[in-house]
């Protein structure tokens, strides 16, 4: 594996976004956690354009980092209670046993049989631009209709989050 | 099946149409309305049991259409008769050929049991007597049922009744006349309790279903045992075949030192003793008296067309059983037949004693009934078959006839009866218990009634036997004629006391007809009802009356088939080559070419008696002789009401056991009925309380037990294992409940788990197929 | 050039630093925060696979357009599971899962 700019990058990404779920996982405080986690998607965001997915970096950093660890930045300071929590874990040890049987089941199960593969090379480079996306997404033969059923999907998701944290009283 | 055109096959229809007219009226035109009990005029049933109620009577459209159907029936049964009697004439030589087909019926084992029709000469002497006596009663009961609340009944049951005479007629086995036996049997029990609102109805109809029950038992065993030993029951295959008759002449199978008792005997007094208990002779003759409280076309139907003709029929048809082993015509009589000649010459003579004391219309006709049976009964014991059967036909005619009238005479009684009422209320209105059949009520009815009264008359006189011009004469003159040959020639003593018992009888006879018809027709009336008795105008009168007149020309001329070719002037004009009615009713047996090749058996087809001055003086003498008493006794010099019967001051101390008829009925009550009824009871008790209560006490203690033992099995197994799984599966969803903690980290936790182990399966699975790729 | 099992492994490992946050964590939020872990692994995957596999095919857009929809249902996941956070939070001054056991059988 020759050193070059992707692999330095992916290493880089690889060690920003590990290190940081390991933080959100570890860290006592939600508010540091959160940050934790938004150095974890950004690593995330890398490896999509590592992958030749620049829009959905983009994407990335707008809807996770912009949106999403924002929305869980609001909602730690909201429950004031998250601080006085004292103990950090429960069921630690099953967690941990069944987390690590878990990853090497993947490992060796997903990764072992194409370990060390060098020759299964990137696929003859396509540049797929926001455009083809977008017309993949509206497309008769695309994903027209997994398009549309998200928007649906949003559209609930926004009016039950309303519906649910609405205010009874008011 | 061609039944119309096939000669064979037709006698299946003869009994047809009476039955489907009995199940044709009892099925559709039996449709009744109901009155008040207190209706005299629809009902006057007069029972107290029904005192408010509601009682049904057949209405007047029903009554039309099943009188209609009814006659029909009879009428189908008289032309199929006819026309079977037409093809029987063409047989070449009918008794060797005769009309017969059968179907098999019921396989028994190896072989199969046939029911079919057989027309020989026996059937065709029946052929020709019954359907017109049946025909002529139907017509009278016409008349005379017209006013009755039942009368769709009355037609269902006598179409019943003929159909099952004509069965036994046409029927070629035992098994079948038995059958048609007792299903007569059961028309008499219903039709004699027809008016059951009487008591001395329904009783009368128990009396003749158990006494005639009990002879039936006796000879069903007969044929059972006829069965077992010749392994059929058809007539031609037993009375007609030699061969089997030896065999039950030899086979003995009682044997007691030197007396042996053939199988032919022990079936044949059985099968007697069934005829004894149906034609009512000694000692069962005790319920033919009491069946005239049936309707009179009923008594007329048991006492001449059917019932008791088929007693005797049946006798006449098994004749060479009886007489197979032993040789009547030269004075050896078998077991059989000796028991019929002494039952039926006692018989005969016991009964026409009863009947000399009679009061009763009916009364007197039901015992000369008996004491007839019993002449053609004896008849037959000494050998004398021809005879029997002559008598029996010209019997059926006149007594039918005597019986009708006497119908016509009580009709007009009750007619006069009623008028009277209706014009002299007041005086007579305390006066229920008139007797319209008592003969000291009536007395001059010759002028009110003058057709009954010569119809009567003929009738009477032919009972009597009156020299020459009455059939009676012929077919009784030739069982005197016949017992007398048995006299004369070989000494015979059953002959003798034949001859001289019947004799007797026969004047006895000629002596209380006279006296019947005096009392009831001379003189003047002794009544007011007497003195207005009449039949009516319109379809009554004609209905009642047109049977008498057909009926009275066969009681006259029926005798003159039979007249014996050597008899003094008449034997030349009336049998100039030979005796019609021998020569057709011996062919009934077998025939001699085949029976004389077997020691055992008689000669069945000997000489007719010879013209003898003996008998036939004995007739002539027996007949006036009687009839003179009584013209003398009764005619002569008319009785005045209230006057007391000459017969009591001249018989003195007899006359009350005579008029009690010998205390038998009483003596059967208390040696019998009473016993038996007392039997029954404490058979009963027994039966109940001893034997049922117990039994039903010890059911119920095991039931009691059982339940209780089933209590503690529910308790422990039942209830153990039914509230055993719902506390188990209710333990098991308490332990299972845990599982649902509420705790959504703890479900993610063992879903993965799940997952990771599917996926290490799957891992490890997908492993080896790469491997194997 | 990175092999592609390097990101496999790489999301193996996130998916499974989120599941140990979602399964020990007290905290609804920090449960949440792991779910979002879990969620992100799963599209690299897809990213990964995509850009590794054949193309030219009629999939040609298949992860992509994936990925794009799981980020849409993050978005909504994270909207409606804060609301309930928050209203959890509301009702019973809580924000820990196994305090609301109100379903416990």
């Amino acid at each position: 594996m020759e050193l070059n700019a992707v692999t330095i990058g992916f290493f880089i990404f690889t060690i920003l976004t590990l290190g940081g779920a390991i933080g959100v996982v570890t860290t006592r405080n939600l508010f540091q956690g959160t940050i934790w986690l938004m150095v974890s998607l950004f690593g995330v965001a890398g490896y999509f354009v590592l992958l030749s997915a620049p829009f959905l970096a983009a994407v990335q950093v707008l809807v996770y980092i912009g949106a999403i660890a924002i929305l869980i930045t609001f909602a730690v300071m909201l429950t004031r209670s998250v601080t006085r929590i004292k103990e950090r874990y429960i069921r630690t040890i099953p967690s941990l046993v069944v987390s690590l049987a878990l990853f090497l089941a993947l490992l060796f199960g997903v990764t072992v049989p194409i370990f060390g593969d060098y020759s299964s090379e990137l696929a003859p480079t396509v540049v797929m631009t926001t455009r083809d996306l977008g017309l993949a997404l509206v497309e008769g033969n695309g994903y027209v209709v997994p398009f549309l059923l998200a928007s649906v999907l949003l559209t609930a998701a926004m009016i039950g989050a309303i519906f649910i944290a609405r205010d009874e009283e008011s | 099946m061609d039944l119309l055109n096939d000669a064979n096959l037709l006698p299946w229809l003869i009994p047809a149409g009476p039955l489907l007219a009995f199940l044709i009226i009892t099925l559709l035109t039996n449709r009744s309305k109901l009155v008040a009990a207190s209706d005299q005029r629809e009902y006057g049933g007069h029972h107290p049991d029904y005192d408010g109620m509601m009682v049904p009577v057949v209405n007047r459209y029903s009554r039309v259409i099943s009188v209609g159907v009814g006659l029909t029936g009879v009428i189908c049964a008289l032309l199929i008769s006819w026309t079977v009697l037409a093809d029987a004439s063409q047989l070449h030589h009918i008794g060797q050929e005769v009309l017969a087909s059968s179907v098999a019926w019921m396989d028994t084992g190896e072989t199969s049991f046939f029911m079919g029709v057989l027309v020989d000469p026996a059937t065709v002497i029946m052929l020709i007597m019954v359907p017109i006596a049946v025909l002529m009663i139907f017509i009278y009961s016409i008349g005379y049922m017209a006013q009755d609340p039942r009368q769709a009944r009355f037609f269902a049951l006598i179409s019943l009744f003929a159909g099952a005479m004509l069965t036994l007629v046409v029927a070629d086995n035992v098994l079948l006349l038995f059958v048609g036996w007792e299903i007569m049997g059961v028309c008499s029990y219903l039709l004699i309790g027809f008016w059951f609102e009487k008591e001395s109805a329904y009783k009368a109809a128990i009396k003749a279903f158990t006494t005639t029950r009990i002879a039936d038992v006796v000879m069903l065993l007969g044929i059972a045992y006829l069965y077992s030993v010749t392994g059929t029951l058809n007539y031609r295959d037993i009375m007609y075949s030699p061969e089997t008759l030896d065999l039950l002449a030899t086979t003995t199978p009682i044997i007691f030192g030197g007396w042996t008792v053939s199988a032919a005997s022990i079936i044949g007094i059985f099968l007697i003793i069934g005829t004894v208990g149906k034609s009512a002779q000694f000692p069962l003759h005790v319920w033919l008296p009491d069946a005239m409280e049936g309707p009179t076309p009923v008594s007329a139907m048991i006492h001449a067309a059917a019932m008791v003709s088929a007693g005797i029929f049946s006798l006449i048809r098994l004749y060479p059983l009886f007489a197979a082993g032993g040789d009547p015509h030269h004075g050896i009589l078998t077991e059989p037949l000796a028991f019929m000649a002494v039952v039926g010459a006692f018989t005969a003579l016991l009964a026409a004693t009863m009947a000399v004391a009679q009061n009763d219309v009916k009364a007197v006709l039901a015992y000369s009934t008996i004491s007839q049976l019993g002449f053609m009964m004896a008849a037959l014991g000494i050998g004398a078959y021809v005879a029997a059967a002559f008598h029996l036909i010209t019997h059926a005619f006149f007594k039918a006839l005597l019986f009708m009238a006497a119908g016509s005479v009580i009709h007009g009684m009750e007619h006069g009866e009623h008028h009277v009422h209706e014009h002299d209320e007041h005086n007579h209105g305390h006066d229920h218990h008139f007797d319209a059949q008592d003969m000291f009520n009536m007395g001059g009815l010759r002028k009110t009634m003058p057709v009954t009264f010569w119809t009567f008359l003929i009738g009477g006189l032919s009972l009597s036997g009156l020299p020459i011009i009455t059939a009676g004469f012929w077919s009784k003159d030739e069982i005197l004629a016949d017992a007398w040959l048995g006299i004369e020639r070989y000494g015979s003593g059953a002959h003798a006391l034949v001859f001289v018992l019947l004799a007797i009888a026969a004047f006895m006879t000629a002596f209380y007809t006279m006296r019947q018809i005096a009392l009831t027709f001379g003189g003047e009336a002794r009544s007011e009802a007497a003195k207005h008795a009449n039949l009516g105008q319109g379809l009554v009168s004609f209905t009642m009356t047109l049977p008498l007149l057909i009926l009275a020309v066969f009681a006259i001329l029926a005798g003159f088939v039979g007249v014996p070719t050597d008899f003094p002037v008449l034997g030349p004009i009336f049998s100039p080559d030979y005796n019609a009615f021998h020569h057709l009713i011996i062919e009934a047996l077998p025939l001699s070419e085949a029976t004389a090749a077997y020691a055992s058996l008689p000669d069945y087809h000997p000489h007719a008696p010879p013209f003898n001055i003996v008998p036939v003086a004995t007739s002539f003498l027996v007949a006036l002789l009687g009839l003179w008493f009584g013209w003398m006794m009764y005619w002569r010099k008319p009785l005045k009401a209230g006057d007391k019967d000459p017969l009591e001051s001249a018989l003195g101390a007899m006359h009350p056991i005579l008029k009690n008829r010998y205390y038998l009925d009483d003596l059967y009550e208390k040696a019998f009925v009473k016993p038996s009824q007392w039997l029954g009871i404490q058979v009963i008790a027994f039966l109940d309380k001893g034997l049922i209560d117990t039994f039903l006490h010890l059911i119920g203690r095991i039931f009691t037990w059982l339940g209780d033992l089933v209590k503690v099995l529910n308790m422990w197994l039942i209830d153990g294992v039914g509230d055993g799984i719902p506390i188990a599966i209710f333990n098991f969803g308490g332990w299972l409940r845990r599982m649902q903690s509420g705790r959504v980290q703890q479900y993610m936790l063992l879903a993965l788990v799940a997952a990771v182990l599917i996926g290490i399966v799957l891992v490890l699975t997908s492993g080896a197929v790469i491997a194997a790729q | 050039m990175v092999p592609l099992w390097m990101y496999l492994a790489v999301a193996a490992a996130l998916f499974c630093i989120g599941v140990f946050g979602v399964l020990s964590r007290r905290n609804a939020v920090a449960i949440l925060m792991g779910v979002e872990l879990m969620l992100n692994a799963v599209n690299i995957n897809l990213v990964a696979f995509w850009r590794y596999s054949e193309t030219g095919t009629p999939l040609l857009l298949n992860g992509y357009a994936f990925t794009a929809f799981v980020l849409i249902i993050a978005a909504a996941e994270a909207a409606v599971g804060l609301a309930i956070i928050i209203t959890v939070y509301r009702n019973r001054r809580s924000v820990i899962p196994e305090e609301a056991d109100t379903l416990k059988g």
